[in-house]
């Protein structure tokens, strides 16, 4: 089986400068399981224990895979999976102390 | 340096003074390795608050896509803070994913949703260390 696995800027010092990798897997887990054992330090970026990173997106085809099961979603053969860091910020708490 | 016409630092104003007091954000997109920021795509904030923001997960494919498919990148990441200065934050620093982009942030603490002063400032963002930039805006 492989699954197109593309990959942001950001996350391309894991691949060599690569905008796409491939990978094989029966579940979204295994996947990034098998991308790891080429990929050193990319699990780490995209799985926080045993959940995917909150500000992390990852899709499956053209849905997030957090409305789908999450880690344990089945992949097939053709399947495209795109990660993207979310876009995200806050302004700082209006706490004193705090920053 | 960030170079941007007025009309699209109107526009990224407007943005923020519409949204005001939830935080406003998007991007301007331009060629890639070009630098040059040329299409406003204004994003809704999905979370809808007054001190956080982020893109709707699939509004972030879509323009991502649609961007892949112009070749465009991402030139400039814009957000506003509605009661805090023009400066990112300890969690926009964290969050910043792209290397490339110029960070621009808008304040409207000063006159929230009405016309008059505001804060409008450009960082670059790279490996959790903040630069702030000057900001060249082209006339008319």
């Amino acid at each position: 089986m492989s699954i197109e696995v593309r990959i942001p800027t950001i996350l391309r010092t894991y691949t060599g400068e690569a905008k796409t990798i491939e990978g094989d897997g029966p579940t979204l887990d295994a996947l990034i399981a098998d991308l790891e054992t080429r990929h050193r330090g990319l699990r780490e970026r995209l799985v926080d224990g045993d959940a995917l990173r909150r500000f992390v997106n990852v899709y499956l085809n053209d849905e997030d895979v957090r409305f789908l099961d999450g880690l344990a979603t089945p992949l097939s053969d053709g399947d495209v999976v795109t990660v993207l860091p979310a876009v995200a910020g806050g302004a700082p708490r209006a706490v004193p102390g705090t920053a | 340096m960030l170079t941007i016409s007025s009309e699209l630092v109107d526009s990224i104003v407007a943005h923020a003074r519409a949204d005001h007091p939830d935080e406003a954000c998007g991007v301007v997109a331009g060629p890639t390795g070009s630098d040059r920021p040329e299409r406003y795509i204004p994003m809704l904030n999905a979370a809808r608050s007054p001190t956080f923001y982020e893109f709707d997960s699939m509004d972030l494919l879509r323009l991502y896509r649609e961007m892949d498919a112009r070749d465009e990148e991402p030139v400039v990441i814009y957000h506003s803070h509605t009661a805090t200065e023009a400066y990112p934050s300890r969690t926009d620093i964290s969050y910043a994913s792209e290397p490339n982009a110029h960070y621009v942030v808008v304040s409207t603490r000063e006159t929230g949703q009405a016309e008059g002063p505001f804060e409008f400032r450009s960082f670059r963002i790279k490996d959790g260390v903040v630069t702030e930039e000057e900001v060249r805006v082209l006339a008319r």
